[in-house]
């Protein structure tokens, strides 16, 4: 499904600012496989995603989706393949279009845009359907603009435009930091349900160690920019944050430096 | 007197509701403050009226003026999206490119378009159509007309999927990318369409003056600018449709608060020169006010 093969991004190279973002980083995640990925600031968490979505580019190694390389595909080529949500709840979505107009934008996802009109009455019903998913009664509010609405109504929508257009993988970045713990739960639960529903692939960058290890199936921790544990399976199941600190510490011979995953542990 | 006046005003609102309505896309729409106006439309005037020269239609003129102005925007277009220079500098340029090549276009820096020299234009072929009707009817209604099918075009265009990329892009340009539109391609669109509105209405009122000037263009982005903004004061219009619509209804009003001033505002020792100053603390204003007066809100609760 998504193949990374020994890929580097160095940032300001050859400055005195040079910051190895990610270093000679594989990964293989199969399809249907749902990846949490821990690590640190500055551990390469966000780039490793920007690298998938195409933000930028890698200096060395390739990117795979389905067999097919991707390494320099522009952003908006390979967006057919994937969806993202973001830690900021206004990047997901146009706040000063409706929510209808949103949704419209990300239903022909990968089509040619052509002088149709975007918005027809066949596909507000889609529309009214997949809202009813969320169970926030946006279904009721498909005309209000997107900027009336609050964080996490905008984050659900903003999850539901990331998979309305089948992409193949689902990248996650921090996505219910910023909203208060209940709403949290409530866009985790309903994240976990698309990515199930849908057999998505997904990799989410979280710093609530756990979140990490109760949702999907598979956990990744980074540190300066590679993957330093992987756990899967019966081995993740029986983890508790305890033990993977100390594994982290074991492996790297240092202390996971991370006040926030702490603390929300 | 008083009339008259109104009417002419109102008709140079309509006409240069045109170019607000470019303006609106670029400044509102694409969120691209883009100064290629001052340049597209003289462009405009002058491509109509090298074509009325050489005995080509009105109607294929405003056409090629069209044309023309879209041509202009692509290039700013291009000049932003292929080689990122900023927003504004990239009109700045284009704007500078244009006023040699509407000199080149013209062949000097005024023409006159005149029933004696031949040239026909939109309004003396409706006068021929309807010759028992006043003239200045005419014009008002025909402006109006052109003016609100330009607007129904335009909110056609802004609903259609293309329509609502470039909207989207002047609101979130890494969403758009995330959804798979090229960013790059709708700012060529809406700069391009824009461009050629602003030119339309170029031609239109080198048709309605009966002449032609290379410095027609000084100072038409910031009008365009203070058209769009007196409409929003105005109505707050919160649908496409009601926006485009406050768009010209404020083209209108900002003709008919210059027109004041140049009539009466010798009382206070107004003249034609100061219309740009006029124009230029309007739009100082109005985008101040908010500002001001929650300044001043915040200083009374300290």
């Amino acid at each position: 499904m998504l193949r990374l093969e020994r890929v580097s991004k160095c940032f300001f190279p050859n400055t005195p600012d040079e910051r190895r973002a990610v270093r000679e980083l594989s990964l293989l995640v199969r399809p249907g496989e749902f990846v949490t990925i821990v690590g640190s600031n500055g551990a390469g968490k966000t780039t490793l995603l920007n690298l998938v979505s195409g933000q930028y580019f890698p200096d060395r190694g390739k990117i795979f989706i389905n067999g097919q390389e991707i390494t320099y595909l522009p952003a908006y080529k390979r967006a057919q393949f994937l969806g993202r949500v973001f830690q900021n709840t206004f990047q997901g979505t146009a706040a000063s279009l409706t929510i209808e107009e949103n949704l419209a934008i990300a239903f022909r996802k990968g089509q040619k845009k052509g002088l149709k009109i975007a918005i027809r009455e066949p596909m507000r019903e889609v529309f009214k359907e997949k809202l009813s998913l969320l169970g926030l009664g946006l279904e009721r509010r498909l005309r209000d603009r997107v900027g009336l609405l609050s964080g996490g109504q905008r984050q659900a929508l903003a999850l539901l435009m990331a998979t309305l257009g089948n992409p193949k993988i689902l990248l996650l970045d921090e996505h219910t930091a910023n909203l208060d713990p209940k709403t949290a739960q409530k866009i985790m639960k309903l994240t976990d349900e698309l990515i199930r529903d849908s057999e998505l692939s997904a990799l989410m960058v979280t710093h609530n160690l756990q979140e990490a290890l109760s949702f999907g199936d598979r956990t990744l921790m980074m540190d300066e920019g590679d993957i330093v544990l992987d756990l899967s399976g019966q081995e993740r199941k029986n983890v508790t944050i305890e033990e993977l600190l100390e594994r982290f510490s074991e492996v790297r011979h240092k202390k996971f430096a991370e006040d926030r995953a702490l603390l929300s542990s | 007197m008083i009339f008259e006046f109104l009417l002419y005003s109102v008709q140079e609102g309509l006409l240069f509701g045109i170019l607000a309505l470019g303006v609106f896309l670029t400044f509102r729409c694409l969120d691209f403050p883009d100064l290629t106006v001052d340049g597209s439309y003289p462009l405009g005037a002058a491509v109509f009226a090298f074509m009325a020269y050489r005995g080509v239609g009105p109607v294929a003129g405003m056409g090629a003026a069209f044309l023309a102005g879209a041509m202009a925007g692509f290039f700013t277009g291009f000049l932003h999206t292929f080689s990122r220079i900023p927003a504004l500098l990239s009109g700045i340029l284009t704007m500078i490119c244009l006023y040699s090549i509407n000199l080149r276009i013209m062949g000097r820096p005024n023409i006159s378009l005149s029933e004696n020299l031949g040239h026909r234009t939109v309004f003396t072929i409706l006068r021929d159509f309807f010759p028992q009707i006043p003239e200045v009817y005419l014009r008002l209604a025909f402006l109006l007309g052109l003016v609100l099918v330009v607007k129904v075009l335009l909110d056609l265009f802004l609903r259609t999927e293309i329509g609502l990329a470039v909207r989207a892009t002047g609101d979130n340009e890494a969403l758009v990318e995330a959804q798979g539109i090229n960013p790059d391609h709708t700012k060529l669109v809406g700069i391009s369409l824009s461009n050629a509105l602003v030119a339309l209405s170029g031609a239109l009122f080198a048709q309605f003056q009966g002449f032609v000037d290379i410095n027609m263009g000084i100072g038409m982005v910031i009008a365009g600018l203070a058209s769009v903004i007196v409409g929003e004061v105005l109505l707050r219009g919160r649908f496409i449709f009601w926006i485009t619509f406050q768009v010209i209804v404020g083209s209108v009003v900002y003709r008919m608060a210059t027109a004041i001033a140049l009539n009466w505002g010798y009382v206070i020792g107004f003249q034609p020169y100061d219309l740009k100053l006029f124009t230029g603390l309007l739009v100082i204003i109005i985008l101040s006010f908010p500002v001001v007066r929650e300044r001043l809100r915040l200083k009374k609760v300290r």
